[in-house]
């Protein structure tokens, strides 16, 4: 073992920095992190022996009990459940002989659910040591048993399991004029940086991550910071629930993404970037490494970049399953082989970023459009969208439509355009944004994308009304208590008792009151949470309570109050204790 | 002239690099709060020092003090909602106020007092916590850990040892120590450590120590916490 973690450690240049590639390194290796490793890599890195420990319990992908050498995870995003997936979890566990969430009695294989893993257009889906497998049916389930009961390697499994196709199905602006390698950064240089600066003030470009920050002014602010260094880092941690553009543009497009981080070192002043790549993207890491390589040779990355004395690189940073670390104060401490928690603001990454130096983080579709803008001038993209909204939006699209995939259009189409284009019919309302964003019904489709009216990261779940409404909300804010990080009470406390509250009123168990407490509950998770995440967690319940009252109150017993636990049940103990069963035994859960 | 902020309608003057905690401890507002202490860089992470600053609200012990600035404190609604965010903590762990040694000198249990909590509001979690009795001199039970990281802080700013850290995610956070079996009696730590003393709840305890002064005699059964903590952290603050 010391010899393996010598090399990895060696690979890591022994920087504590590292540590997340460090750990994914040994998770590979024996399937989790060993007590011994643990041991180990704090003597060699010089950390507490805790701070491994409380990493590897953060992040989904790290485990310090041994997994199976096939850790199958399968998504568990409303996407994948409305295609099934519960029949093929169901499915896969008879195939493979092993429970959900247990590790088969010969080591061999272990299955557990995940967070939506970005295949939503292709699913149901999910990852075999951290691989994306897509379109998961019963002959391809039989297939996997047998391949991992004869213990064939991961590597000669059919190609076809992991492909995962772009599914673009209507480019606009951006995708269908992808610019020459290079082009943005030589204009950038002919021009001049700060008048390149300039034409991205005039494009109007703001951040394609959902929050929608003006680029030039963020750049700007992070160039103004005096410093030894500067950072870029371009965060490619899509985790919203029905997210997967990104996927698709570091698989087509990522030569221009990385051109945008280049612009923007050149214009901050920044030597190194890093591209947090989420884990379970691991399929694209190779061919990203490869990429970024061919650019050093192409004189488009390291030292003197087109002989113009920018000297700049790019090394790429895995996630390991944390939907918090998309928040770029986590991303940040993620990266620094921390856990992924959210930073208190001020001050904000632009002053005290990666290593508390002046950082740039923007979105992947961000940097792609800013080389775009480069080349192309600010007035080319000014000339798309609405007067606050410049230019287009990719959006990710799935769930009830004929064709699931990526459509671009300039900010201002209509919902309704959108969803004729995707071939949606007989639509209940769609899931604009994600599980944080806002939920709309069939009577608002007039409504526009655009940061006027609805803002979104890029994500469209379409529910026809065959769907269970409750059942999107449900798995959300399961989601939401899942992924919180846990840092302050309102989000860690909160969550997790939204998610106990719905579901007592799902099953049956709520009465006049529980709704008004949930309700209640909302309120104080959105307005005390610490971050964006808690913020938005009760937004599926919000947004569904305001447009669907009555479907709540469908659910409701008609008693005033119905209580937490059941009564009747908890003394099952104490009569069969006492051998007793008559009458006198039971005690009525309320008095009607 | 000096800057100044408003909280509350009250004109209370800060300096350059001051928080909103800072800046109304000195001037004698007391602002309920649990994870912050004056001796330590703040953390942001009990949520109980939220003010609404200019109409948004943002936890007083990490932001920062700047002139003009319009503080409201102790409307109705954040009144409301600090008791809601203190049930929280109580239905999150197992807190037996009567039974528990520190009753009378906890600051979670005085902040109830002081926010008029007559009640959990909540349901319970009944989260299956440990004790962990293996040092000779000090004891943690994790029943009443409120994560506000003081001991995690005291430990690495204070005691240069670094005993203490927090692991896991969302409800499953949990407090670990540093020593090979996890157990405090393996750590390094001290009973004259910062760390084993600055725990605001009854989670990390001194052994015989038990009822040297009697409940009726402790902090909280004579002062609220707001006049002890004006009094305890004014100096901390420098004022």
């Amino acid at each position: 073992m010391k010899q393996f973690l010598d090399q990895v450690l060696e690979s890591a240049e022994r920087q504590s920095t590292r540590l997340m590639q460090i750990l994914r390194a040994v998770q590979d290796e024996y399937h989790y992190i060993p007590e011994q490793a643990i041991d180990y890599l704090a003597e060699q890195l010089n950390i507490a022996r805790t701070q491994i420990i409380s990493v590897a319990e953060f992040y989904s992908f790290f485990h310090l009990q041994p997994q199976g050498h096939y850790e199958i995870l399968i998504s568990d995003s409303i996407t994948d459940l409305m295609l099934g997936k519960a029949n093929i979890m169901a499915y896969l566990s008879k195939a493979l002989r092993v429970e959900v969430g247990a590790v088969r009695e010969d080591g061999i294989v272990s299955l557990n659910n995940t967070s939506c893993t970005g295949m939503c257009d292709q699913g149901p889906a999910g990852l075999v040591n951290g691989y994306a497998i897509t379109k998961l049916d019963r002959p391809k389930i039989d297939r996997m048993a047998e391949l991992i009961d004869n213990q064939v390697p991961l590597a000669d499994w059919p190609a076809e399991f992991f492909q995962v196709d772009d599914n673009i199905r209507k480019p606009g602006l951006l995708l269908q004029q992808e610019i020459d390698q290079g082009a943005g950064l030589r204009q950038a240089f002919a021009r001049g940086l700060q008048e390149t600066l300039a034409e991205i003030d005039k494009s109007g470009l703001r951040g394609r991550g959902g929050a929608g920050f003006n680029t030039a002014m963020k750049w700007r602010f992070c160039a103004e910071e005096q410093s030894d260094r500067h950072y870029v880092v371009c965060n490619a941690d899509e985790g919203e629930p029905g997210t997967f553009k990104d996927r698709v543009l570091l698989n087509s497009y990522a030569d221009q993404v990385f051109e945008g981080m280049t612009l923007c070192a050149a214009i901050i002043g920044a030597e190194q970037g890093y591209l947090y790549l989420r884990g379970e993207y691991r399929h694209l890491e190779q061919q990203l490494r490869d990429l970024l390589q061919q650019r050093r040779e192409a004189g488009l990355l390291g030292d003197n970049i087109l002989g113009q004395g920018l000297n700049f690189d790019i090394e790429i940073c895995m996630g390991a399953g944390a939907y918090i670390c998309g928040e770029e104060s986590a991303l940040i401490e993620s990266l620094e082989g921390k856990r992924g928690i959210p930073r208190n603001r001020p001050p904000y990454p632009v002053s005290h970023g990666y290593l508390n130096k002046p950082t740039v983080v923007n979105n992947v579709e961000t940097f792609m459009a800013a080389a775009a803008i480069s080349a192309n001038g600010g007035d080319w993209f000014k000339g798309a969208g609405t007067e606050k909204s410049a230019g287009s939006k990719i959006l990710s699209i799935s769930g009830d439509c004929a064709l699931p995939g990526i459509y671009e259009y300039p900010f201002g189409t209509t919902i309704a355009q959108i969803l004729h284009d995707c071939g949606a019919v007989d639509v209940l309302g769609v899931q604009i944004g994600g599980p944080s964003g806002t939920f709309i019904s069939k009577h608002e489709l007039e409504r526009k994308l655009a940061f006027e009216d609805l803002a979104t990261g890029g994500s469209f779940i379409i529910l026809n009304n065959s769907r269970n409404l409750f059942a999107m909300v449900k798995n959300f804010t399961h989601f939401f208590a899942h992924e919180s990080c846990g840092f302050c009470t309102p989000c860690r406390v909160g969550t997790s008792l939204l998610k106990n509250q719905l579901d007592k009123v799902l099953d049956g168990h709520g009465s006049a009151g529980d709704v008004v407490a949930l309700e209640e509950l909302c309120q104080l998770v959105k307005n005390y949470s610490h971050c964006g995440l808690g913020q938005t967690a009760a937004n599926p319940i919000l947004t569904t309570l305001q447009r669907y009252p009555d479907l709540y109150q469908n659910q409701l017993k008609e008693i005033s109050y119905e209580p937490g636990f059941d009564l009747d049940a908890a003394l099952e103990t104490a009569r069969r204790m006492a051998h007793r069963d008559d009458a006198a035994a039971h005690l009525t859960q309320v008095e009607d | 002239m000096s800057k100044t902020i408003t909280i509350d309608g009250k004109k209370i003057p800060f300096s350059e690099g001051q928080t909103i905690m800072e800046a109304a401890t000195e001037a004698g507002v007391y602002i309920p709060h649990l994870c912050h202490n004056p001796d330590y860089e703040p953390h942001g992470s009990c949520k109980l020092c939220t003010v609404s600053v200019n109409g948004r609200n943002c936890t007083a012990c990490t932001f920062p003090a700047m002139d003009g600035q319009e503080v409201i404190s102790e409307s109705r609604e954040l009144e409301h909602d600090r008791q809601r965010i203190t049930q929280m903590l109580f239905v999150e762990g197992n807190h037996f106020c009567p039974g528990c040694e520190k009753t009378g000198n906890c600051q979670l249990q005085a902040v109830a007092y002081h926010l008029n909590m007559l009640d959990n509001h909540f349901p319970h979690f009944f989260a299956d916590r440990e004790v962990d009795a293996s040092h000779p001199d000090i004891l943690i039970d994790h029943n009443r850990c409120i994560f506000c990281t003081l001991c995690v802080r005291a430990s690495r700013e204070k005691d240069g040892k670094n005993v203490f850290a927090i692991s896991g995610r969302g409800i499953n956070k949990h407090l670990i120590v540093n020593s090979a079996s996890g157990k405090l009696g393996d750590s390094d730590i001290d009973v004259n450590d910062c760390a084993a003393h600055i725990c605001p709840t009854g989670a990390i305890l001194i052994k015989r120590q038990g009822y040297r002064i009697p409940i009726g005699q402790r902090i909280y059964d004579h002062k609220e916490i707001n006049e002890v903590a004006l009094e305890q952290e004014r100096e901390g603050h420098g004022g």
